[in-house]
C-alpha cells in the first residue's frame, strides 16, 4: 500500500469486491424467494438454510485449501460417506459418541494423508489420485455396510447436528469458530502464507524454502479431517447413516469453493468467499425445494454452475492479465 | 510408429505378466474359470467397457479426461429405451443414442477447447447434467420391454459368433486405424504432446479437440445399445462409475495422463485385465463393491511403480 496508488479515485481490492458481488448475489436471490415463495422468509426455514450451508461449510472449508494450492479432492463426499457409517456403527455397538467422533476424524485425516502422499510424493496429478480414491472408499464403505441403516444415536450427540445454543443452531456456531480459525491459519500464519505460495507458484514456493511436499500433505490431510468432521454433523443430523450417504455431496462441495471465488489453478482463494459460496448454492437448492423442482434436477442445477464459477474465473484472469 | 508411442509399449512386458498371473491365479482359485463359458463371459462382460474404454484413450491422450463418460452411457440407453418403445424403430433409437452422446460430448469439447475450462471440472459439471436428464426423463425408473431388435444386439449371433464380440473387433479396428493411419490420429497425439507445434502449422486444434469428445460421446451412445440389450432395459444409473473402468483400463493400459504418450493395444489389455479380475472376483463371490476397490488399488499400484521407475535416475 504506498500513496502513489489510485490518485484519481481509491478502489476497493479487486478480492473484497468480488467478494461482495458474492455478496449481492446471495441477497438478490434470498429477495427473489421471498417473493416467489411465501414459505421462504420465515425463521424455521432461514434458520434451515444456515444450518445446511453450515454443513456443506464444513466439507468445503479444507477442500478450499487443495484447490488454493491448484489440486482437487474428489474424495470428500466418499470420505464423508465412509466417516459417517463407521463412526454410526461405532456408536451403536459401543453407546459411547466420543469414540465415534474419534472414527470419523482418524478416518478422514487418515484418507486425506493417503491422497497428499499420492499427489506430492507419487506425483499423480491430485484429481486422478482423489478420483480413484472416491472408489475405493466408496466399494469399503457399501462392503462394510452390506446394505444395512444404522439408526437412533443418543441425545448428546444429537445435539450436534440439531441442538441449540443461547437460541443459535450449534452446527452454525461451529460453522463460524471454524471460519474465525481457518480464516487465521489460511491468511495470517506463515504456514498459510506458504500454502498459498505453493498454488500461486509451486517452482518459487521450492527455491525459496517452503517445504512443498509437506505441506501438501498437511493440506490434504486437512481436507479429509474436515469431511470427517462434516461427517459428524450430518450423522447427528440425520440420525442414520447408510452407504450411499457421502455420493451426491462431491458436486456442491466443490461447487461451493469454486463459486465462493477460489481459483481452479491455485494461489487465490478464501475460506469467506467459500462459507459465501456455500449460502450462494444452499440458497438455490433449497428455492429449487421450496419452488417444488424435482430433486432430479440439482445435479444439473449444480453442475452448471460449476462450469459458470470456473468460465468466469478464468475470464477475470484474461481480463487481469 | 512414433517414438512418441514407445512408453506405453514398455510397459507390455509388465501388463501381460500381470494378465498371466491373473488368470493362473483364478483358474487355480475358482473351479468354473477355465471353462470356455465363462471366457466368452468374460468377452461379453467387456463389450461395454472396450467401447468407452478406446475413445477414452483418445482423450486422455490430448491430456484430458472425461468424466460424464458413465452418465452420458446411462443417459444415451435410456433416450435408446424410449425412443424403441415409442417408435418401435431400431434405427431411430439408436440414432437418437449416437445423437444425444454427440451433444453431450461436443458440449464437454466445447467446454474444454473454446472456453478453456480443465477437462476433468468441465466433465464433472456435465456428468451432473447427464445424470440429471437421465433421472428426470425416466423418473427414476428403469424402461422395460425393449424390442427383439435392441436385445439381438448383446444375445443374438451372427455366423455363429456373438454380435457383441464382433463390435468389439470392429470397434478396436476402426479405432486403431483412426489413432495410427489417419491424419486425425496424428493430431490427436500431438494434442497432448505438442500443441503449440499444432498452432504453428495452423492446424485448427480446437476443432479436432470439440471431435475427440464428441467421439467419446458418441461411442458412450453405442455402448448405451449394449448395456441396454444386455440389461434387457434403460436404466438411469446403470452407467454410474463406469466411467472409472474405463479411466483405470487406460491407466493400466500404460497411457499417460501426461504429454500424449500411448497405446491402443494397451487399453485392450487393461479393458480385459479389468474384465478377468471382475470375473473371477465374481466366482469367488466378492461383492461388486470390492471389486472396484481392487481396480482402484491396482490403477495406485501402477502409478506407485510407475512413480519408482521414472523417478529413479
Amino acid at each position: 500500500m504506498t500513496a502513489a496508488a489510485a490518485p484519481s479515485r481509491p478502489a476497493l481490492p479487486p478480492e473484497l469486491i468480488r467478494l461482495l458481488m458474492r455478496v449481492a448475489a446471495v441477497l438478490v436471490i434470498g429477495l427473489a424467494l421471498s417473493v416467489l415463495s411465501g414459505a421462504f422468509l420465515s425463521v424455521v426455514n432461514l434458520v434451515n438454510v444456515l444450518r445446511q450451508a453450515a454443513l456443506l461449510f464444513f466439507m468445503s472449508s479444507g477442500l478450499t485449501l487443495v484447490v488454493i494450492t491448484a489440486g482437487l479432492d474428489l474424495s470428500v463426499g466418499a470420505t464423508i460417506g465412509l466417516a459417517a457409517c463407521l463412526a454410526g456403527t461405532v456408536i451403536k455397538s459401543t453407546g459411547d459418541p466420543w469414540l465415534g467422533v474419534a472414527a470419523a476424524l482418524s478416518v478422514g485425516a487418515a484418507v486425506g494423508l493417503l491422497n497428499g502422499m499420492m499427489v506430492s510424493l507419487l506425483r499423480i496429478p491430485s484429481f486422478i489420485a482423489t478420483y480413484g480414491m472416491l472408489w475405493v472408499l466408496q466399494g469399503l464403505t457399501y462392503t462394510f455396510m452390506a446394505g444395512s441403516t444404522v439408526y437412533g444415536f443418543p441425545r448428546g450427540f444429537r445435539q450436534l447436528g440439531n441442538g441449540y445454543l443461547i437460541g443459535i443452531p450449534i452446527p452454525v456456531l461451529l460453522m463460524a469458530a471454524l471460519l474465525l480459525v481457518g480464516t487465521l491459519f489460511a491468511q495470517r500464519s506463515v504456514w498459510g502464507q506458504q500454502i498459498t505460495m505453493i498454488g500461486a507458484n509451486p517452482m518459487a514456493a521450492r527455491l525459496s524454502g517452503v517445504p512443498v511436499k509437506r505441506r501438501l500433505i498437511l493440506v490434504y490431510t486437512l481436507s479429509g479431517l474436515t469431511a470427517g468432521f462434516a461427517a459428524l454433523v450430518f450423522l447427528a443430523r440425520l440420525d442414520s447413516a447408510e452407504a450411499d450417504i457421502g455420493g451426491a455431496l462431491t458436486l456442491p462441495a466443490i461447487a461451493a469453493v469454486l463459486i465462493g471465488g477460489t481459483s481452479l489453478f491455485g494461489g487465490v482463494g478464501t475460506l469467506t468467499g467459500t462459507f459465501v459460496g456455500a449460502l450462494l448454492l444452499t440458497l438455490v437448492l433449497n428455492g429449487m425445494n421450496l419452488l417444488h423442482v424435482e430433486g432430479n434436477w440439482q445435479p444439473l442445477v449444480t453442475g452448471l454452475i460449476i462450469i459458470a464459477a470456473v468460465w468466469l474465473d478464468l475470464r477475470g484472469h484474461r481480463i487481469r492479465s | 510408429m512414433t517414438a512418441l508411442a514407445l512408453p506405453g509399449r514398455l510397459r507390455a512386458p509388465g501388463l501381460l505378466l500381470m494378465l498371466a498371473v491373473m488368470l493362473g491365479g483364478f483358474a487355480f482359485a475358482t473351479r468354473d474359470f477355465t471353462t470356455p463359458g465363462n471366457l466368452l463371459n468374460i468377452l461379453l462382460q467387456s463389450s461395454v467397457l472396450l467401447l468407452i474404454a478406446l475413445p477414452m484413450t483418445f482423450v486422455i491422450l490430448t491430456e484430458g479426461l472425461d468424466l460424464s463418460i458413465g452418465a452420458v452411457l446411462s443417459l444415451c440407453s435410456v433416450a435408446l429405451a424410449q425412443t424403441a418403445l415409442a417408435t418401435g424403430s431400431f434405427m431411430a433409437a439408436l440414432s437418437v443414442a449416437l445423437l444425444v452422446g454427440g451433444l453431450i460430448g461436443a458440449l464437454n469439447g466445447g467446454l474444454v477447447a473454446y472456453l478453456r475450462i480443465p477437462p476433468f471440472v468441465a466433465t464433472l459439471g456435465t456428468l451432473g447434467v447427464a445424470q440429471s436428464l437421465a433421472l428426470i426423463v425416466t423418473g427414476g425408473q428403469s424402461v422395460t420391454g425393449l424390442p427383439d431388435s435392441v436385445l439381438f444386439v448383446y444375445g443374438g449371433s451372427v455366423l455363429g459368433v456373438r454380435v457383441p464380440i464382433l463390435l468389439m473387433i470392429a470397434a478396436y479396428a476402426l479405432m486403431h486405424t483412426l489413432l495410427y493411419r489417419t491424419r486425425f490420429g496424428s493430431y490427436v497425439f500431438a494434442l497432448g504432446g505438442n500443441r503449440e507445434a499444432l498452432t504453428l502449422a495452423g492446424v485448427p486444434w480446437r476443432r479436432i479437440l470439440v471431435m475427440v469428445y464428441v467421439l467419446a460421446g458418441a461411442w458412450a451412445g453405442l455402448a448405451g445399445l449394449l448395456m441396454a440389450g444386455r440389461l434387457n432395459s434403460g436404466h438411469p444409473t446403470a452407467g454410474i462409475g463406469m466411467e472409472f473402468d474405463a479411466i483405470a483400463a487406460v491407466a493400466l493400459g500404460g497411457t499417460s495422463f501426461e504429454r500424449g504418450n500411448g497405446w491402443l493395444m494397451g487399453t485392450l489389455l487393461g479393458v480385459l485385465t479389468i474384465g478377468i479380475l471382475r470375473n473371477g472376483l465374481n466366482l469367488l463371490a466378492v461383492s461388486s463393491a470390492l471389486q472396484v476397490c481392487c481396480i482402484g488399488l491396482l490403477v495406485i499400484l501402477t502409478f506407485t511403480l510407475e512413480a519408482f521407475r521414472t523417478q529413479t535416475p
